[in-house]
């Protein structure tokens, strides 16, 4: 009980450790900094991650729709945020757009500019995950009486036919056709980001420990088994897949945020590949895994290695070498040693405050032997 | 003994134009161990899964506690091919998952042990109590529920210490030794709270020593939680031991039924597992 005790004082411990980085940075450094800019990425994708985590690392459903659900949340944000205003010369090709209201300029009405546009904000984000939501409820019927490789390939193809059916021009009073949405308005530091990522991960977290987490991870460990001690399998399935999505959708909202446009050609297969890579890398099954992954890759990905593409590396001059697409080739090679080393990602399925009792695992070994 | 708790009605199982369980019978009275044996591939564990809602049988019904649970009859491309008796006597559709079973009441183990393999014995245990909590995620995730999972936590600890596994709670289910495994499952069967608990081979691969445990252990557990058991067996030791009667399955079809002396004296029986001389 002590150790629990003492890994929960750890867990917080880093965690303030965490916000009061990301505070500090955004009162030392300018809003476009790289390194806020790294924070503001790497805490969206590791939400993303997380939720990702949740269904293919706890749930053992092998997912691949993620892009596809970030892309309705990050339109559903942009569709509902854009000043009433800016309207006209967003959606200039479809005489306005079909939407004539804002949802941060609605709640700034009545609860002043401040509270009331983050409020509006939230309320859009809310809107995206819960369009995301219910999405994944239509689709999953039909999809999730598939298992692994065969439900991966549904749900990538959904996600690919939600890509081009966003561009279809009929549809450009509400997504402006394959044009971009911007002028919407955004987070101003990494601290929020931060902050609204932390909660809803740590929602995640809640619900993975709670007796539903359990159940969830009864599913992935034996389905024959789960559905004979009285899980209903079809129903824990499409809660984990909902709520993944929900997230995913939260997600792509705050990335939408993060690019300041918003086009369907970004949410492509490439990008839940990116996310699945940082989950494998973190290690599947573990929460601080995803986290911790996925701001190693985007610093590396964003800033580290991004000499690489421009000709100077570390000190090193080499524009003949060092130009245009190297930076993923030395990309690709870390990220196969990484996996080559940690066959189970740099967590496995542990968690970070795991790592303080050592002790316990060797017992284990004992009573095997036993 | 009182009621019959499960009753089995002209249950027939076709997997394409095999008849994997013909016509079956059979009756279990509350209170009861009653054994079902036969050769290998007489079609035991199907009827178990016909029992559970693991397959739909081809024909027939299932009934639990008085109370009609399966119920199906040949549809579709099966109604030309189906060899079984009691065509048309059945006409509508029961078809309830196994997790619905469950919570009716019924619990199983299964053949080749499955255990939830990352989880310790505690959680194997305390994650078979979820089909009884009433919380939706929400209220879990926050937490709202903390009577309920302490009830939950309290009772496993309890149900750990009465099948000896309290020394061994935080261990990984898969590192205990294999006999402590079988007990592990049996355990987590009971977490559901089962009035009938279904044992598909429990003494599989045990040696007589961990065998005799086994047989204590279940005329134990049938005492001490009020229960009916009905279980798969090629022990005959055991089987001989604890049951109350014995129902003999070959090829599909049921052979014999009565007293473990009855049975031992069955001339069917006996031809069955031994086969029958050419010019006898």
């Amino acid at each position: 009980m002590t150790m629990k005790k003492k890994q929960t004082i750890f867990m917080a411990a880093v965690l303030l450790l965490l916000l009061a980085a990301s505070i500090a940075v955004d009162a030392a450094l300018p809003s476009y900094h790289i390194a806020v800019k790294v924070i503001e990425k790497a805490t969206v994708y590791a939400l993303v991650a997380v939720s990702m985590n949740l269904l293919n690392g706890f749930t053992g459903l092998f997912s691949l729709g993620q892009a596809g659900f970030m892309l309705l949340g990050a339109y559903a944000y942009g569709i509902l945020t854009i000043p009433v205003a800016k309207r006209e010369s967003v959606y200039q090709y479809f005489d306005g757009g079909a939407i004539h209201f804002s949802l941060p300029e609605i709640f700034a009405g009545f609860l002043g500019e401040g509270v009331g546009s983050t409020v509006g904000m939230l309320a859009a984000l809310l809107v995206g995950g819960l369009l995301a939501a219910v999405f994944a409820y239509l689709i999953g019927l039909p999809v999730l009486r598939l298992k692994s490789d065969y439900l991966a390939i549904a749900t990538l193809g959904f996600a690919e036919i939600l890509k081009a059916f966003f561009q279809w021009n009929a549809l450009g009073p509400l997504t402006n056709g394959s044009n971009l949405l911007k002028s919407y308005p955004a987070f101003e530091n990494a601290t929020a980001y931060v902050l609204l990522a932390g909660v809803l991960i740590t929602f995640i977290v809640l619900l993975i420990n709670s007796t539903y987490g359990r159940a969830f991870k009864a599913i992935r460990d034996d389905e024959v088994a789960a559905e004979a001690m009285g899980i209903n399998l079809a129903k824990h399935k499409r809660m984990s897949f909902v709520i993944s999505s929900f997230f995913a959708g939260i997600g792509g909202g705050m990335l939408a945020m993060y690019a300041g446009t918003i086009a369907a050609a970004p949410f492509k297969s490439t990008m839940t590949y990116e996310i699945l890579l940082i989950v494998v890398i973190g290690g599947i099954g573990s929460i601080t895994g995803s986290i911790l992954a996925s701001f190693l890759y985007i610093f590396s990905s964003e800033w580290l290695l991004r000499g690489l593409d421009s000709g100077t590396f570390l000190g090193i001059n080499a524009p003949g070498i060092f130009k245009n697409g190297f930076r993923m080739a030395v990309f690709s090679v870390i990220i196969m040693v990484i996996v080559l080393f940690f066959r189970k990602g740099i967590m496995g399925d542990k968690e970070l405050p795991d790592l303080l009792n050592r002790r316990p695992k060797q017992r284990k070994k004992g009573g095997a032997v036993k | 003994m009182s009621g019959t708790i499960l009753k089995v009605e002209n249950a027939t199982m076709q997997f394409g134009g095999v008849v994997a369980v013909d016509n079956l019978n059979l009756e279990v009275n509350e209170g009861e161990i009653v054994a079902l044996i036969g050769p290998n591939g007489a079609g035991k564990t199907t009827a178990f899964n016909v029992i559970t809602g693991v397959y739909q049988p081809t024909n027939g019904a299932v009934w639990f506690e008085e109370k009609k649970i399966i119920e199906n009859h040949p549809q579709g491309k099966m109604k030309s091919l189906y060899k079984g008796q009691h065509a048309g006597e059945y006409t509508s559709v029961l078809a309830p998952t196994p997790d619905q079973v469950t919570k009716l009441g019924m619990a199983r183990t299964f053949q080749n042990i499955r255990l939830w393999k990352s989880q310790t014995v505690f959680d194997n245990v305390l994650i078979a109590k979820h089909c009884r909590t009433h919380t939706n995620f929400l209220a879990a995730a926050f937490r709202l529920n903390h009577k309920e999972e302490a009830r939950q936590r309290e009772h496993v600890e309890q149900l750990l210490g009465e099948v000896g596994l309290s020394d061994v709670k935080n261990e990984l289910a898969t590192s205990l030794p294999y006999g402590k495994q079988r007990r592990l499952e049996i355990a987590r069967a009971l977490a559901t709270e089962p009035k009938l608990l279904l044992l598909d081979e429990p003494a599989a691969g045990m040696n007589p020593q961990e065998t005799d445990e086994l047989t204590a252990f279940i005329g134990e557990i049938r005492t001490k939680f009020n229960l009916t058991v009905f279980l798969i067996e090629h022990h005959m030791d055991l089987v001989m031991d604890i049951s109350d009667r014995i129902y003999v399955l070959d090829f599909g079809k049921l052979i014999a039924d009565g007293t473990p002396d009855e049975i031992q004296n069955n001339k069917r029986v006996i031809d069955a597992y031994l086969g029958v001389a050419e010019d006898a």
